[in-house]
C-alpha cells in the first residue's frame, strides 16, 4: 500500500533549506522560530503533536536520510535516551541555553556587550562565521539572536544527525526538547484521560 | 480471521513522535490526542515495521490471546 504524498510530506528540503540560507546571510535564523512556536501553537490550541506527526521537517530529513538513504544502523537506543528524567533534563538543559541566548541578545541591546559573528556548536566550539553578516544592516541585538538561535538549531540537527547513524533514523525525537514539551502540553489537556 | 500476532505500545514510554504511523501498512496506529501511540489491534496484521522503527523502543509485537 503506498501513501499518497500530501505537500506537507516534502518538509524535509525545508530542513536543508534554513541551514543553507543562514550560512549566506545569518538573519534567516529567524525564520527557525516557526519550527519553535507552530509545535506549542498546535498543541495549546489543537491538543495535538500534528507538528511532530506530519509537520517537522528535521524527523523527516532522519527518515529520509536514515531509512530512505541507509544512513543508519537501525539499532535501538539505550533505553535511558527516552527515559523520563533524561528527556526532562534535556529539555530544562535546552531551555536554559535558550534563556542563555536572550541573555546575550538583551546584553548587545542594552550595549553591555558587543556583536559576536561566531556560531558555537554544542554550546562549547567557536566557528567563525562573519562572512553571513554585513556589519551595520541592522540593529545589533537582532544579528546577536540570529547567531544564538543558527548555533541552537545547527548544534540540535547535529546531535539528531550522530543519533540517525548510531541508532534509529529518528532517535533525535525520543528526547527532542520540542517533542517533550509538546506532548507534556497535550497530556495536560487531555487531563490524563486514557483512550477506550 | 485476525493475524497470530499484534503490536502493542508501551504508552508510558511514547513520546508521540508519529514514527510509527508512517510505518504501519495498515493504518492501524494513530497518535492519540498527542499523549502516546495507540494501536487498533483488529486491523494490526503484527508485521513488526513500527516495533522497528520506533526511536524509543516502545512497541512490542505479541501473540494474541486465543479465545476458546
Amino acid at each position: 500500500m503506498t501513501k499518497k504524498k500530501r505537500w506537507y510530506d516534502y518538509l524535509w528540503i525545508w530542513s536543508i533549506l534554513y541551514f543553507a540560507l543562514g550560512f549566506f546571510n545569518i538573519l534567516f535564523a529567524w525564520l527557525g522560530m516557526i519550527d519553535f512556536l507552530l509545535p506549542l501553537f498546535i498543541a495549546i490550541f489543537g491538543g495535538n503533536k500534528f507538528f511532530c506527526n506530519h509537520l517537522c521537517g528535521r524527523g523527516q530529513l532522519f527518515t529520509v536520510l536514515g531509512k530512505q538513504c541507509k544512513c543508519s544502523r537501525q539499532k535501538p537506543a539505550p533505553a535511558w535516551i527516552s527515559s523520563k528524567w533524561f528527556r526532562y533534563g534535556f529539555l530544562i538543559f535546552f531551555l536554559m541555553m535558550f534563556a542563555n541566548i536572550i541573555h546575550q541578545t538583551y546584553l548587545v541591546y542594552g550595549g553591555t556587550s558587543s556583536l559576536r559573528e561566531v556560531v558555537k556548536l554544542f554550546w562549547t566550539f567557536r566557528i567563525p562565521w562573519g562572512w553571513a553578516y554585513t556589519a551595520g544592516t541592522t540593529a545589533d541585538w537582532i544579528v546577536q539572536f540570529s547567531f544564538g538561535f543558527y548555533s541552537l538549531m545547527l548544534t540540535s540537527t547535529l546531535i539528531g544527525l550522530i543519533m540517525m547513524v548510531l541508532f534509529r533514523p529518528r532517535t533525535w525525537c525520543s528526547f527532542c526538547p520540542m517533542g517533550c514539551m509538546t506532548q507534556l502540553i497535550c497530556k495536560a489537556k487531555s487531563h490524563g484521560q486514557q483512550p477506550e | 480471521m485476525a493475524s497470530k500476532n499484534y503490536a502493542e505500545v508501551n504508552w508510558k514510554r511514547c513520546v508521540s513522535c508519529g514514527a510509527c504511523t508512517h510505518e504501519c501498512p495498515k493504518g492501524a496506529i494513530h497518535v492519540w490526542k498527542g499523549c502516546y501511540a495507540i494501536v487498533d489491534s483488529a486491523l494490526c496484521v503484527g508485521c513488526g515495521k513500527c516495533q522497528r522503527i520506533c526511536p524509543a523502543n516502545c512497541i512490542e509485537v505479541k501473540p494474541r490471546e486465543v479465545v476458546t
